[in-house]
């Protein structure tokens, strides 16, 4: 594969994992328990969709075909999408939004500080800028964490729960295939192999603060890389696209 | 038109309020990173949040207020490197936030864990310290609402990013 088009795809699987969170969030816009969360939620899922259209708009670039972030966001069928599977993952309840966020976030800061050092300029700014969003998420990700996993005997019952419902999608974030090796070896970019374990330092911290355990490693699911998707993405890819599809080329 | 020099444009500049807190122009926020003068105007903006919503309604005052000097020739470019942070809002800017009742950001960033956020320094009212987080977010992504624990008075908090 050669760089151009790997770096593409990277940036590509970037603003769609970006954009599916943000679409998740979107869909708990005032359905939040408090008024503190509501604000946070829609600032988080504002910085996600603002993560998106930037990495878009580079793709675009990359690509060279005249495509913007329009065309990336609202006119790809869902087969097209590479986001990763656990963004996709039905919102369910509160608990397991926190859940997934404090998983997938541990991760999404460590691959962001490592994009920030990498060779490509363009990704390295995205990332630098975008890095200090998400540790900012991740904090009040794991302060809830905390106050759930250590607060009532219910609460503790639900999200370890959401541990254990979510626990099978982290495998894919280390399961790299040909683009993530180009990324490494030709941009300097994220080393899949070394961030495992310091995920799961930064994972295994939360937990424990949070009085849960880690669970056993087992049944990962995986292959959003290749494109193949749980069958809750291309009803949330429906939802999201329908308004752009009604009105071809409609603008604010 | 000829004859503009970057100094001027930087003044017309710090006449531009931020749209989201207006007692501070977008010079005091520190976005302004660079103007060029050669070959039409060039203003070079940092987006204070990837999904800022204002970054668009910045760009379009930063247009009119140039058109409005006359100038004709504009470009804005967004400059994502090095990412904007608090540390760069002026000591005017600063000030000004005080007086309008926000307790600026309280100290440089990158210091505070995993788990705690940073905290205001006084109350913007009557300078006393010992304050209480309301909420961590408040009207806009940028700021947190504070009670001054000795006034009473709730006030906004510019956290650190
Ligand atoms: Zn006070």
């Amino acid at each position: 594969m050669n760089t151009t088009d790997a770096l593409l795809a990277y940036v590509l699987r970037l603003g769609d994992t970006a954009l599916v969170t943000g679409q998740r969030m979107i869909e708990r816009v005032t359905g939040e328990p408090e008024l503190e969360e509501e604000l946070a939620n829609a600032n988080f899922a504002l910085d996600y969709v603002g993560q998106a259209r930037l990495f878009y708009a580079y793709a675009g670039e990359l690509e060279g075909e005249g495509r913007g972030e329009d065309d990336f966001a609202y006119l790809r069928d869902s087969q097209a999408f590479r986001n990763l599977l656990i963004a996709e993952q039905p919102n369910g309840h509160f608990g397991d939004c926190i859940v997934r966020q404090f998983l997938f976030e541990s991760f999404y800061v460590l691959q962001l500080e490592a994009l920030a050092a990498c060779g490509d300029r363009r990704l390295a700014d995205i990332a630098a800028r975008g890095v200090k969003e998400i540790r900012y998420h991740l904090r009040h990700a794991t302060q809830w964490l905390v106050r759930l996993g250590d607060g009532t005997e219910e609460s503790h019952r639900r999200v370890a729960g959401s541990l254990e419902r979510y626990w099978r999608y982290t495998a894919e974030f280390f399961d790299g295939d040909d683009v993530d090796d180009v990324m490494r070896d030709a941009f300097g970019g994220p080393d899949l192999a070394s961030l495992e374990p310091r995920w799961r330092e930064t994972v295994a911290g939360g937990l424990r603060e949070a009085m849960l355990s880690v669970p056993e490693d087992e049944a990962a699911q995986t292959g959003s890389r290749r494109g193949l998707h749980t069958e809750h993405l291309g009803y949330l890819v429906a939802e999201m696209q329908h308004l752009h599809r009604a009105h071809p080329g409609a603008r604010w | 038109m000829v004859g503009v020099t970057e100094q001027q444009v930087r003044r017309w500049l710090a006449a531009v309020p931020d749209p989201e807190i207006p007692v501070l122009s977008i010079t005091d926020l520190g976005i302004v990173r660079d103007v060029s003068v050669s070959g039409g105007v060039t203003v070079g903006l940092a987006p204070t949040y990837s999904g800022c919503p204002a970054t668009e309604a910045i760009e379009a005052s930063v247009i009119r207020a140039l058109r409005e000097k006359g100038v004709d020739d504009i470009r804005i470019e967004r400059r994502l490197s090095p990412p904007w942070t608090t540390d760069w809002i002026t000591e005017e800017g600063r000030a000004r936030l005080r007086e309008y009742g926000i307790a600026p950001p309280s100290q440089a960033t990158g210091k505070h864990g995993l788990l705690h956020a940073d905290r205001p320094a006084a109350c913007p009212r009557c300078g006393a310290t010992a304050t209480t987080r309301v909420s961590e977010f408040g009207s806009t992504p940028c700021k947190a609402a504070y009670r001054c624990d000795d006034c009473l008075e709730p006030f906004e908090y510019f956290k650190c990013l």
